[in-house]
């Protein structure tokens, strides 16, 4: 019982950035009916804006304390953050100590201006050619961002820590009556999962209850009649990709704990998202989101050394698996809609 | 005992009945029309016909064999062509390989790995396909890109297509939807020249009274998806029952 | 002759006269001078040109005929190079088994991954193949790796059985009856110098043949009924044929033909790793096929010689070099140009080989062959204009009279 309660958690982090990427992905294709191979970047992009306000953070004067030497008997070198310097070691420590969590506020901008950039500069062009042309120059694109990144922060995965506050875990097992450290879990990944939760939670609101979201539904079901009401689509369109472009960036963003950030990390969530996607039904968001916990949970069970010693290799092939046979058996995926990418 | 015969065949859509017992009989060598109003279940009943759908019940016998369940490739080399609403046709490719390939598929059947061939080398497909294109009086736009044709064109096109099969029946889903009278007409004479060249035998789903009037020898009237009455021309004319169906209660 | 039309084989005589002399065409610039760096002449590297030649006409069979676009033909390259290593192992070194072993392993997975895949069309299409792909990845480096040794790579070894070659004293080289691959002859010319490499001529009368066979499909009445696949599915279905085993026949053949490519990398240098499987080298095959033009005949052949040319040459570049090259400028515009174009070259290759995939797909979805012909058409339409001055001259002179 507690074995399978901790594969369910453990499947519960990885999940949600699948969950949040393919949501991303599904209001894409669902509204602009456009195929984004690059947005799995934007997850990247997202997990680099923490890293860049940690840099920032960390920027430091180096200055000379004459009182202590270094064991060469110099002067000894030290160096303290500018934020330090500014706001004291008390405040300016902590700032620094949560530069990921703060770097929500500057990638939200950031993945705003980078989503409008890319569909007015480029996706916007692409509505009518066909998805073959989609995948591939937003798979073009994708390998661009990537290797800017990697220019400019390189090759190397860069750690980048939690906040003191949440390193640690929690022993969930004590809980529910189960031995001490039966079942631990790491703060940061119960954090990541209520913030994947909240954002998706958001994301429904957001086009539940406001007009805007209306819109935007009833585009998806039916983009030709919403376009002849006279409502200004195209506009609508551009802020849908902002969004999703955020939603992927924040995923990236409050990620960057788990998985110490690289240049290719877009790419491979990317093709795993896609797979989500397809399970889920492509234009289904609540499709999207259940497969994406689902194949989390399903990816971290197959690891379990029972199951692996039963079907080696099955944790490395299962979300493929799964995806072939749903795609086979299923071509709408668990809760696809009728005519979505269908001749 | 007609070339196509379909027998209580009834067909449902969640709870909306498309088609109700609908039997209907077409002479070989004739021209039968099935008209109706909107939503009489006139596609319904042709997708039944080439594969596209299932019926729930009921059968569909084609010169003696049955075509339900065979895929529409299959009804195909059962002697069936469909020429559609659209005109269906093979846009990126020349007007003169537009109807080589059905000559390729009445010779070699559904698939055939002709890979060490070449097309140049196959004169008769060729000859054939260019005495039809002659037929149709395309002879001169054989090299022309097929996706290039003009809307009228494209329908002479698929007809050609079509006929280059020698399809013992050939379905019509309304060839004149959307086109101006003058395109019309030309349709018209364009199926009436063909039946007069050849032996065939033709069903055309219809809404514009003017075609079917001036093509048809029968004519099967359906209503909320079940044939009303099955007549000659002129007695659909003045026929009650029809009056009824297209223009409801109202007397006129 | 050989059953091609004019065109066609004036086409063939070309490629094949190219290959022929591609140690020399390639090697222009004598060796020494500040030039030679852009030299591709070398057996190696055109090797490689050859072998991707091949992995990208088969996958145009696919992809450019079909308009099926499979994100994962870089498995069946993989599955050709395991199975020819093998049959360096356990067989002879001798190129041929091992080729034909690669063709047949890579044609049977093609057949069985083909079979589930093509049951859906589209992205889903997309998706299905590059899901196989990624499990072949996976499947290499983790469960399989007594069949392909994980993350080392299969390797030959002094121990392996070779049934058909006796022993042999230090680890045996691949060779086509007795005529190592690795065999080179260089042909000195005043400041010039040629490599002619055994390896790169069995490799380039392969790529022949399967140039050859291509055109031949294209020709056949198989390869139009591939095009009308792409052109309207639903119209060839109602006019007979069915279109399941013609997109199956194009996927099995652009698989054997991505395994001979497989098998070929491997006869040249006997390693197989799995992470000639992975996804991005799925997508270089695709990037070739569209740079130089999907569906047309020569347009693979050139986009493969234009990427790893480009691949090659870009990635030996250093600063260094740019400093020599701009030394003409003063000096603090010599530092900015170089500056600005650091990014893009040397581990920088891969940003370039990006950006120009974009430019392709938005400016030029026909590729190099449809840019060469617009610059034609161009040319063309200028004579024209010229000939209607002159017509038009003449009918005004006719008026007059």
């Amino acid at each position: 019982m507690d074995a399978i309660l901790i594969q369910i958690l453990n499947g519960l982090d990885k999940g949600s950035a699948y969950a949040l990427i393919a949501l991303g992905l599904t209001l894409i294709f669902g509204t602009l009916g456009v195929v984004n191979f690059a947005h799995g970047a934007l997850f990247m992009i997202g997990a680099f804006c923490a890293v860049t306000l940690q840099k920032l953070l960390t920027l430091s004067v180096t200055t000379i304390d004459p009182e202590r030497t270094d064991f060469l008997g110099n002067p000894l070198k030290v160096q303290t953050p500018y934020v330090e310097n500014w706001f004291g070691p008390e405040v300016g420590g902590t700032i620094v100590d949560w530069a990921v969590p703060l770097a929500i506020l500057l990638a939200i901008p950031v993945m705003l201006l980078v989503g409008f950039v890319m569909e007015r500069g480029l996706i916007k062009h692409f509505y009518k050619r066909p998805h073959a042309d989609q995948i591939l120059v937003t798979f073009g694109l994708a390998i661009v961002l990537q290797e800017i990144v990697k220019y400019f922060y390189g090759a190397n995965p860069i750690p980048t820590p939690a906040p003191d506050a949440f390193r640690g875990s929690l022993d969930i097992g004590v809980w529910l009556g189960f031995d001490p450290y039966a079942i631990i879990y790491p703060y940061w990944r119960l954090v990541y999962f209520f913030f994947a939760g909240v954002i998706i939670a958001a994301v429904f609101a957001f086009l539940q209850f406001t007009t805007f979201g209306m819109v935007v539904r009833a585009g998806m079901a039916d983009r030709e009649t919403v376009g002849l009401l006279g409502i200004d689509i195209d506009r609508r369109f551009t802020l849908m990709f902002g969004l999703a472009a955020v939603v992927a960036g924040l995923a990236g963003v409050m990620y960057t704990p788990i998985l110490s950030p690289n240049y290719h990390m877009g790419m491979d969530f990317l093709v795993l998202s896609f797979v989500v996607v397809v399970v889920g039904g492509m234009g289904s968001l609540p499709g999207a989101v259940l497969a994406g916990f689902l194949l989390g949970i399903l990816q971290s069970f197959a690891s379990m050394n029972e199951v692996k010693s039963l079907l080696p290799g099955i944790d490395q092939i299962i979300i493929y698996l799964v995806a072939i046979v749903i795609l086979l058996t299923r071509p709408r995926g668990l809760m696809g809609r009728r005519g979505v990418m269908e001749e | 005992m007609g070339i196509l015969e379909v027998k209580g065949v009834n067909k449902r859509f969640g709870g909306l009945q498309a088609l109700g017992d609908v039997n209907l009989s077409v002479k070989q060598n004739t021209v039968h029309a099935i008209i109706g109003p909107n939503g009489a279940g006139k596609s319904t009943l042709l997708n039944c016909l080439v594969g596209k759908l299932m019926p729930d019940s009921g059968s569909v016998m084609f010169d003696g064999q049955s075509v339900l369940g065979r895929k529409p490739h299959e009804i195909n080399q059962m002697g069936i062509s469909r020429v559609f609403q659209t005109p269906e046709i093979f846009a990126d490719l020349s007007v003169l390989e537009n109807v080589m390939i059905p000559c390729f598929a009445r010779r070699d059947g559904a698939f055939r790995l002709h890979a060490y061939e070449t097309v140049g080398s196959e004169r008769d497909i060729r000859g054939q396909a260019e005495h039809m294109l002659e037929d149709v009086n395309m002879a001169d736009k054989r090299h022309m890109h097929a996706g290039s044709l003009s809307r009228g064109d494209k329908r002479r096109l698929e007809m050609a297509m079509c006929l280059v099969q020698e399809p013992k029946l050939l379905l019509l889903d309304e060839p004149t939807a959307g086109m101006a009278r003058a395109d019309t007409n030309n349709t018209i004479d364009l199926l009436k020249e063909i039946k007069a060249k050849r032996d065939i035998t033709m069903c055309i789903i219809e809404h514009d009274m003017h075609v079917v009037f001036s093509l048809a020898e029968r004519i099967t009237v359906l209503a909320q998806g079940t044939p009303l009455v099955e007549e000659t021309p002129e007695n659909i004319k003045g026929h009650p029952k029809v009056r009824e169906a297209y223009l409801g209660e109202a007397q006129v | 002759m050989l059953g091609l039309e004019r065109r066609d084989l004036t086409i063939l005589i070309a490629v094949a006269v190219i290959t022929l002399f591609a140690p020399i065409i390639l090697n222009p610039f004598p060796t020494g001078s500040a030039l030679a760096q852009f030299n591709a002449g070398y057996p190696d590297l055109m090797q490689r040109f050859v072998i991707f030649g091949i992995f990208a006409i088969g996958f145009n069979i696919l992809f450019g005929l079909t308009g099926y676009l499979s994100f994962g033909h870089a498995a069946f390259l993989g599955i050709g190079s395991y199975s020819a290593v093998w049959m360096f192992k356990l067989l002879s070194m001798n190129v041929i088994p091992a080729i034909l072993l690669s063709i047949v392993m890579a044609g049977l997975f093609a057949l069985v991954i083909g079979f589930v895949s093509l049951r859906r069309s589209g992205i889903y299409f997309s998706i299905l193949t590059l899901a196989f792909a990624q499990m072949s990845y996976n499947l290499a480096y983790s469960v399989l790796t007594p069949v392909t040794n994980g993350e080392t790579g299969l390797q030959i070894t002094l121990s392996d059985p070779r049934i058909l070659d006796g022993e042999s004293s230090g680890l045996p080289v691949t060779s086509l009856f007795g005529a190592e691959m690795r065999d080179t002859t260089t042909l000195f010319v005043g400041p010039w110098s040629w490599d002619f490499s055994v390896g790169y001529y069995f490799c380039a009368a392969l790529m022949l043949v399967a140039f050859y066979i291509s055109v031949r499909i294209f020709r056949s009445p198989f390869g139009m009924m591939l095009r009308a696949v792409k052109s309207n599915q639903q119209r060839m279905n109602y006019t007979g044929l069915n279109s399941r085993p013609y997109t199956l026949a194009a996927f099995v053949i652009s698989g054997m033909y991505a395994g001979l490519a497989g098998g070929l990398l491997a006869a040249m240098d006997p390693l197989a790793g799995a992470d000639r499987m992975q996804w991005t080298a799925s997508g270089e095959v695709v990037l070739m096929t569209i740079l130089g033009g999907a569906g047309t005949l020569i347009g693979p052949v050139l986009g493969a010689g234009f990427i790893k040319y480009f691949e090659n040459i870009f990635s030996k570049i250093n600063d260094g070099i740019l400093h020599q090259w701009f030394a003409f400028m003063p000096d603090g515009l010599e530092n900015f140009v170089v500056a600005v174009i650091h990014p893009f070259i040397g581990k920088g290759w891969h940003l370039t080989l990006g950006i120009m995939f974009m430019l392709v797909v938005i400016f030029l979805p026909g590729g190099l062959v449809e840019g060469a012909s617009r610059v034609g058409r161009v040319f063309r339409r200028r004579d024209r204009k010229a000939d209607h001055v002159e017509s038009d001259a003449a009918r005004q002179r006719a008026a007059a009279e």
